[in-house]
């Protein structure tokens, strides 16, 4: 009687379950090949392009490589105030002549350098006594190499090497934060007034925030217009909302430099008006207003859109019924529409911070010294100085800081509550 | 306490959305206090434009609407004190039945203990005690109903109005609906204006009803004179079922006319008829013509039954009589039925004063 219970069996005899898998599996089949493509297209894009970054940002393994026999011997250097023993020195020598024959050893002078300071013209210095064939392998190298400049007898040089003997190493986002480890492993911060990576974060979580209060503020009253206007006025409201959408970023981006620079239209209209006085006009580019003004223009369509579809759903009655039951404007607004258009203002408002934490193009043409975000300073990075691993580091940083704010926006608002469309 | 008979009043309303067209037209309306008043009409008739201007949601174009002898054109819909039920309820889906019972008495401040009591009573007068926490979105389409218009009347408002209120709901529910509300007014005493196009909901719940068509209101009476007593043809058509004859009127008495049809002649109740060789239309309820009368009565002519239609508790025939194959029958379905056949010849007979000669269609 039971075991009847348990399974209920089809009228051929299989088992429900059974013939219920074999039904759905051809669907399954056929909705998974639909995706797949899309899969592989994100796989391809995008998670691996991330792993790869994270690789760069903490791969140190290129002096690990370059000095095997200087780390092997270091193993044995117990006393690390005191210059190492005569076994790293010989280990050094050996691993950079060999660096020297593969025409390798510049690279290594470069990253060591960037350890500590002045080690490019002390390993050139020893390149060029290799070459001179003027070490004497058979007597101590760690007399010769220490005659040879005066860095090679500091201990912290030879501390700095041992620093980069790990093949991973954090150090690239201790930086990113205005953070290094010092000679002792311990970390420390730099300098405050070489403390600048901190500043553009801070800057660019506030500009950040500003646009989305600023978008929030222009778009809430434009997507109520949108939703409420009829249909031929509010057509022609949303191609204005959506052309600057259809214009491209950069155009945009240069118009503003037209409107806003000293000489421009708005300056000109402040002083034709008799708002400012023509010898004193505000600078509102190439600083932060110029990055204000333009982001929340252009990332303005992104706020509309949201709360419009939210809004577009809600019935012109409940506001009706609010004042029909003795609510004013206000009150029946502020416990009745507002409310029910939180899904789109967390949309929208997540999207627009989102965006203007990355952005980039804008604040690095109209942003100047202090308008600039952290993304321009990735660019930096990526371009100028080609330190690849470190602009990965701050990007995963940024990637990271973004999850962190869509965790707390799941935990304050939930995200169940989005609606972006 | 006597009744105000003019506590809601339209003076000589007209409205126009576009300037070109006049959706109300020259409205002349008194509602009786704790009267339940229907309007009436198609769609596109003016009754809701009326409906949302008493409630202040549009304005007149021309004249004015008082309630209670005041001016209340231009107060704000929100200091109307007037109740509202919306078509789709309109209840606030982020807040639970008790929020929204509330609502109206939290924005007139009243005070807690009082709010719980009256929201209590709102719930137990529509039968939803114990609803109170749940969300709109958990309740059925007649319990949102109920909600609704428990929150239209927790504040004691002098005047609810109801545009179509029962029109999303099912026929069955729509008809216990119909009775609970008028049984809520009954028991409440509140003054009710109903907006339906419904003619079956106007003539079970109402007082007084009127009729709308193209802005103006056609004929304003208590549900048995509207049926019974229709006074143009638009009014005929529209309540009811109707039988019509298109004629000229040859010959007129005082309470009598003879109107020629294409190949015939009837008697009929002159109604909107004043003198011979106008153009009427008769109009006659399928109720009031007999299968072989046995009483004498003034019209009196043999027809052919085209098409027989069983509907339970009558049965319904179409007749081809005097040159139209649109004459309707109802036959109450009783024990000594008759024996009903197409294409067979029967008697058919009515009185003149049921038959009313009103305007040509």
């Amino acid at each position: 009687m039971s075991s009847e219970t348990k399974q209920i069996l089809t009228t051929d005899g299989i088992p429900l379950e059974v013939s219920l898998k074999k039904a759905e599996k051809k669907n399954k089949i056929k909705a998974f090949l639909l995706v797949a493509p899309l899969l592989l297209f994100l796989v391809i894009t995008y998670i691996f392009p991330i792993g790869d970054m994270f690789m760069r940002s903490v791969d140190d393994r290129m002096v690990t490589n370059m000095l095997p026999k200087t780390f092997k011997a270091m193993e044995k250097w117990e006393n690390l105030d005191e210059l190492p023993p005569e076994e790293v020195y010989r280990g050094f020598y050996e691993d950079y002549k060999l660096l020297a024959e593969n025409q390798q050893h510049g690279k290594l002078g470069q990253r060591l350098n960037k350890e500590k300071n002045g080690f490019n013209t002390i390993t050139k210095k020893l390149f060029r006594q290799i070459k001179r064939k003027k070490i004497d392998e058979s007597a101590s190298l760690k007399e010769q190499i220490n005659k040879l400049h005066k860095r090679w007898r500091d201990v912290e040089y030879w501390q700095a090497i041992k620093r980069t003997a790990p093949p991973y190493t954090a150090s690239k986002y201790l930086k990113g934060m205005d953070m290094y480890f010092a000679a002792d492993g311990s970390i420390a911060q730099v300098d405050e007034d070489r403390r600048i990576h901190r500043i553009l974060w801070l800057r660019t979580l506030e500009i950040a925030f500003f646009v989305t209060l600023f978008c929030f503020f222009m778009g809430y009253p434009i997507a109520h217009l949108l939703a409420t206007l009829p249909m031929k006025y509010s057509n022609l409201l949303m191609i204005c909302v959506l052309l600057p959408f259809w214009t491209s970023l950069l155009v945009r981006t240069a118009s503003w430099m037209i409107l806003l620079q000293q000489q421009g239209i708005v300056n000109d209209f402040f002083v034709m008006i008799g708002l400012v006085a023509d010898d004193n006009r505000p600078e509102m580019m190439y600083n932060k207003v110029g990055t204000y003004v333009a982001m929340t223009q252009i990332l303005l369509p992104f706020m509309v859109l949201p709360l419009y579809s939210v809004m577009k759903t809600i019935s012109p009655s409940l506001m009706r019924a609010g004042k029909s039951l003795g609510g004013t404007p206000f009150v029946a607004f502020w416990k009745v529409y507002f409310p029910l258009t939180i899904p789109g203002i967390g949309a929208g408002c997540l999207l627009v911070f989102i965006l203007a934490i990355g952005y980039y193009i804008t604040p690095a043409l109209v942003g100047g010294a202090s308008g600039t975000l952290i993304s321009n300073q990735i660019a930096f990075h990526m371009k100028t100085t080609l330190d690849w691993s470190f602009a990965s580091a701050m990007g995963l940083m940024l990637l990271t800081g973004v999850l962190v704010i869509y965790w707390i926006y799941n935990k304050l608002v939930g995200v169940d509550n989005i609606k972006l469309g | 306490m006597s009744k105000n008979p003019e506590f809601v009043k339209f003076d000589k309303v007209d409205k126009s959305y576009d300037g070109k067209v006049l959706v109300v037209k020259d409205l002349q309306l008194d509602i009786a206090e704790g009267e339940f008043i229907t309007m009436l009409g198609p769609s596109g008739s003016g009754k809701t434009t009326c409906l949302m201007m008493l409630a202040g949601f549009e304005t007149p174009t021309h004249g004015e609407i008082l309630l209670d002898g005041n001016i209340i054109s231009n107060i704000p819909p929100h200091k109307r004190g007037i109740g509202m039920v919306f078509q789709n309820y309109a209840l606030f889906p982020h807040m639970t039945v008790y929020e929204n019972l509330a609502f109206p008495l939290r924005v007139r401040k009243v005070e807690k203990d009082e709010i719980d009591k009256k929201v209590d009573k709102a719930l137990s007068m529509v039968s939803l005690s114990g609803f109170e926490t749940r969300m709109p979105a958990q309740l059925s389409g007649g319990q949102q109903q109920r909600v609704a218009v428990a929150r239209a009347l927790v504040f004691d408002p002098a005047v609810v109005l109801m545009d179509e209120p029962l029109g999303a709901l099912d026929k069955n529910l729509r008809e216990s609906m119909q009775y609970e509300i008028k049984h809520i007014h009954e028991s409440i005493g509140v003054t009710v204006v109903y907006v339906t196009h419904d003619q079956s909901e106007a003539l079970t719940m109402s007082n007084r009803i009127a009729v709308f068509n193209d802005g103006k209101v056609q004929q304003l009476s208590n549900p048995a004179e509207l049926y019974e007593k229709p006074v143009n043809s638009f009014v005929a058509e529209f309540i009811g079922e109707n039988n019509t004859f298109n004629g000229e009127v040859v010959d007129i008495a005082k309470d009598k006319c003879k109107v020629k049809l294409a190949n015939s002649e009837i008697l009929a109740n002159p109604i909107s008829v004043k003198s011979k060789g106008e153009k009427t239309t008769v109009s006659l309820r399928p109720e009031r013509a007999l299968i072989n009368p046995t009483d004498k009565m003034d019209n009196m002519f043999t027809g052919k039954i085209e098409e027989v239609i069983y509907h339970g508790d009558h049965t319904r025939v179409r007749l081809n009589l005097l040159g139209s194959s649109e004459f309707i029958l109802k036959v109450p379905n009783s024990t000594s039925n008759l024996e009903l056949k197409v294409s067979q010849d029967i008697n058919i007979g009515w009185n003149s004063a049921d038959a009313r000669a009103l305007d040509p269609k």
